[in-house]
């Protein structure tokens, strides 16, 4: 379970610019269940999901991951922890131009350290599993929009976090592969991982594979909505 | 959370080493280039400070065999000759072991266009009408043994010598434009009488009663000039420090302007770059482990240009003549000693090296990836 309790992220606090990115958020995210965080652009999704995989810090508020509180944890340890929980998969991907798929799929690992030989067999084996098994030597520009994205998935999952946090997952995919990706993301809830999505894409938040939704505005939660 | 078993430091390092080297091999063109200059620049300081080390060293080992202290008679401050009954006078000084005048002298060849030194040696093996020169006299005058040696004479008129020998050189450093003959064919060709010498050498045993012993002939002698090996070690150290400092000098320009590029190239990140230090971020690499890769990646760059380059360094200097370098740095007279110097690879001038080269560049990589990769790693979200 990760808990949030009266959350707020503020950006440039103080300066006439300021920006109240997520504010008053108490949300709790089950375990082994598909949450999706939807809303319009600048309804705080991103932000709170950052929040969410330990990525930022909120300017109030806690969060706890499991029982955990991780608010108050310096930086070395907030990262053992994003890196060990969670797995991302952003809007851009984000794989590392000029590296191959399986050494973008290797990277979350390399501060982890471990025998080289075993992190390249579970690397090649999640591309295997995403159906990019053929592409692992293939360098990360030459993917397209849907092998780059299953190679992010692999990435995400290297380290075998409990938590997947993706951040507009569908926003470069077409229908086809956006409903291949929700099949994706149902599979590793039934492996008992939970997934955190932002999305404004219904494909995603419509889905029936989709256990709960978040309806979000001006970064609060809205209540009621379906 | 499952706990995978703590890396451990050299897995890690491993790692991150590992990174860095296909990161390097992503931007080839620009690391390169970067290298291939910074090797440049590496090799030629290195050439300067290699070269004038190893002749220093040189120098010294010639100037052990030398005399502790040389008397020249002064004449109105100029060197003259000095009277031979001075060599008993001297070497019933306390102190003095040894006495004995010297003949040597400057000779102009016009046709080599060089000065040559004659010298008549303790002993000379050869027969008089005989001289033994110096490789350098050898190459300059094509002459071989048996040939003969003319010389123009104090009174004008050419005397015919015959090349007995080239001499056996263990150092051309200074053997080079060496003329090595008699004691009477000497005086013959420069117009010096018996009883007459260049200067007196002496042996002093005691190295610390050479300055007491040039006191006394100093106040025993006063229109004479002692002058000490240790001055004659001055001289030739001021004279390799002016001349590799002139070289520096000249060589800073190139240096600053390196410096500048590899500032530039190593503390600008691109756009690229800051995006990728954010991705790792943000897929779980620590702040510290991101200025690992980049300490790899300055060291990486930095440790095999200095490598490279000292390698060259040491080829140019000791296994080469030296062809970028000898033409500034040896040799006074327009005849050039070519010799091998004796490698000499002083730690001191290759930590110098290292501290001036790979330490600033190093640095230089890692302020700004520190600055990139202390922000947040939503950013990346964001971007």
């Amino acid at each position: 379970m990760i808990r949030l309790q009266d959350v707020r992220r503020v950006f440039h606090q103080g300066r006439p610019d300021e920006l109240v990115a997520v504010d008053d958020v108490t949300l709790d995210i089950a375990d082994a269940r598909i949450t999706v965080l939807r809303g319009p652009s600048g309804s705080g999704k991103t932000s709170l999901l950052a929040l969410v995989g330990c990525m930022a810090r909120p300017t109030s508020g806690r969060i706890h991951v499991g029982d955990r509180e991780v608010t108050s944890l310096p930086e070395h340890f907030l990262t053992e922890v994003r890196r060990l929980t969670f797995g991302f998969v952003f809007q851009q991907f984000h794989l590392v131009r000029g590296l191959t798929a399986l050494e973008n799929v290797m990277l979350p690992a390399y501060p982890l350290g471990g025998s080289r030989k075993a992190l390249v067999a579970r690397a090649q084996a999640l591309l295997d599993r995403f159906g990019v098994g053929a592409r692992a030597h293939a360098r990360a520009d030459w993917l397209s929009g849907g092998e780059a994205q299953r190679v992010a998935i692999a990435r995400a999952l290297v380290n075998d976090p409990r938590v997947v946090v993706a951040d507009e997952p569908t926003a470069h995919l077409d229908s086809k592969l956006s409903a291949g990706f929700m099949d994706l993301v149902a599979a590793l809830r039934d492996e008992g991982r939970t997934v955190v999505m932002a999305s404004h894409d219904a494909i995603v938040y419509d889905s029936p594979l989709v256990d709960h939704v978040v309806s979000m505005r001006d970064g609060r939660i809205v209540r009621g909505e379906p | 959370m499952k706990r995978p078993r703590p890396p451990t430091w050299l897995e890690r390092q491993r790692y991150l080493l590992d990174f860095t080297l296909s990161s390097l091999g992503r931007r080839k063109g620009k690391n390169l280039a970067l290298a291939a200059l910074y090797t440049l620049v590496v090799f030629a300081l290195a050439s300067v400070l290699l070269y004038t080390q190893a002749l220093r060293s040189e120098a010294m080992r010639i100037l052990e065999g030398a005399p502790d202290l040389v008397v020249q008679r002064v004449v109105a401050g100029r060197h003259d000759l000095i009277p031979g009954d001075r060599v008993e006078r001297l070497s019933k000084i306390r102190g003095v072991q040894e006495a004995r005048g010297r003949l040597w002298g400057y000779y102009y060849d016009a046709s080599a266009r060089a000065n040559l030194t004659f010298l008549v040696p303790d002993r000379f093996w050869g027969k008089p009408g005989e001289v033994v020169i110096g490789e350098g006299v050898a190459r300059t005058r094509l002459a071989v043994p048996g040939e003969p040696f003319p010389v123009l004479a104090a009174d004008g008129e050419v005397v015919v010598l015959k090349v007995r020998e080239t001499i056996p050189s263990f150092s051309e450093l200074v053997s080079s434009d060496l003329v090595l003959l008699s004691e009477p064919d000497f005086r013959r060709l420069f117009g010096i009488p018996p009883g007459l010498f260049t200067d007196i050498a002496l042996t002093v045993p005691n190295g610390k009663e050479v300055s007491t012993v040039a006191a006394k002939i100093r106040g025993q002698m006063p229109d004479t000039r002692p002058i000490t090996r240790a001055e004659i070690t001055r001289t030739y150290e001021a004279i390799l420090d002016w001349r590799s400092g002139l070289v520096v000098l000249v060589l800073a320009a190139a240096l600053l302007s390196f410096g500048i590029v590899a500032w530039d190239k190593a503390s600008g990140l691109s756009a690229d770059e800051r995006r990728e230090i954010g991705v790792l971020k943000a897929i779980g690499w620590d702040t510290s482990e991101v200025l690992a890769m980049k300490v790899w990646e300055g060291a990486v760059i930095s440790l095999s240009a200095f490598l490279a380059g000292l390698l060259l360094a040491y080829f140019h200097v000791f296994v080469t003549p030296a062809p970028l370098l000898a033409p500034v740095l040896k040799g006074w007279s327009t005849i050039y000693p070519e010799f091998r110097l004796t490698p000499v690879l002083n730690p001191f001038i290759v930590s110098t090296l290292f501290l001036l080269t790979v330490v600033p560049y190093t640095v230089a990589t890692v302020v700004p990836a520190w600055r990139a990769a202390t922000t947040d790693p939503d950013e990346v979200m964001r971007s």
